[in-house]
């Protein structure tokens, strides 16, 4: 299984992401450059944090543009999966790829800490090796993650299952405090309508090993191979 | 072709939570201004361009709002002008 880690001037969680490939889950990773054309025939699209194009404009709203994510689109409207983590949640929504908005933190800070966050559906290719409900410690590390969308989306994404993770404490309850960034309804990630997207603040590839504090991000990973391998087998 | 300057506001939508707006706010409060009621931070851009009437200017404002300049999630625009440059 073949993953391609998009890069673009400002990425800097790509390396973290073929590590995460590459050592935790022994697949293969290629990158691919904003300026490339081609996705190596990757089968899943990793977009990495960072700060694409210095968050000009809006965050993610200039990456959008580049001649890879015509690339990454066209994947992803033939079912391809994409994984966006953080600035590449960001670029996922301005890309049109996932529904809703990131706006800037409401605190005003950016926010770098592990945070708790909730297994809220398990029927997707991405979260499939996670139990319902689990809660899991991931990092963030953005300044601009609160989930914004209009009402009819917010009700959509909650009653179609699309909210995939939210945050909560660290005895799995959704309160204010648990929130680190305003999002609506405590969401920090969600999948689209096709279930080939995925889109978070946390970093699940910073949350690999258990020396840095939290393995909870493997079953992320591995929940995208088991679900590629059984497409495959099937 | 006729050189115009387009003017335009992008603001962020009324009801969506502006933190930098409400924090400009208190600030103006604790500056002595406490009619201030409320404040929404957004952005002014200029944009000189080539378009064959004041009209199509304009027009192309638009599109460009829509599609890349505001975010149509969050965000709305106003052109607040177009003139000959």
């Amino acid at each position: 299984m073949k993953f391609a880690i998009v890069r673009f001037p400002g990425s800097n969680c790509d390396e973290d992401a073929l590590l995460a490939v590459t050592e935790g889950i022994g697949q293969e990773a290629v990158y691919c450059w904003h300026k490339d054309h081609d996705l190596q025939d990757a089968d899943v699209v990793i977009l990495p944090g960072g700060f694409s194009y210095g968050d000009y404009l809006r965050a993610g709203a200039i990456a959008r543009f580049s001649p890879i994510m015509q690339e990454v689109i066209a994947h992803a409207n033939r079912g391809g999966a994409v994984l966006g983590i953080c600035n590449g949640f960001q670029i996922a929504c301005e890309a049109g790829l996932l529904p809703g908005a990131l706006l800037r933190n409401a605190s005003l800070r950016f926010v770098s800490e592990p945070v708790n966050i909730r297994v809220e559906s398990i029927a997707t290719q991405f979260t499939c090796n996670y139990h319902i409900g689990q809660t899991l410690q991931v990092p963030i590390a953005h300044g601009d993650g609160r989930f914004t969308a209009d009402a009819d989306t917010l009700e959509r994404l909650e009653g179609e299952g699309h909210v995939l993770f939210r945050y909560v404490t660290a005895n799995g309850h959704v309160t204010d405090r648990a929130n680190p960034n305003g999002s609506a309804r405590n969401i920090a990630g969600i999948v689209n309508a096709a279930g080939n997207v995925l889109g978070m603040m946390p970093h699940p590839e910073r949350a690999l090993d258990a020396k840095l504090g939290s393995t909870d991000g493997l079953p992320l990973f591995t929940s995208i191979l088991e679900s590629f391998m059984a497409g495959a087998k099937s | 072709m006729t050189r115009f300057r387009i003017a335009l506001h992008i603001v962020p939508r009324r009801g969506i939570l502006d933190p930098q707006g409400k924090a400009v706010s208190d600030a103006l409060h604790s500056l002595g201004f406490p009619g201030v009621q409320d404040v929404r931070v957004g952005r002014f851009l200029t944009i000189d361009t080539t378009a064959e009437s004041a009209e199509a200017a304009r027009q192309s404002a638009r599109v460009m709002c829509e599609k890349l300049l505001a975010n149509p999630v969050t965000e709305d625009f106003e052109i607040a002008s177009v003139e000959v440059s």
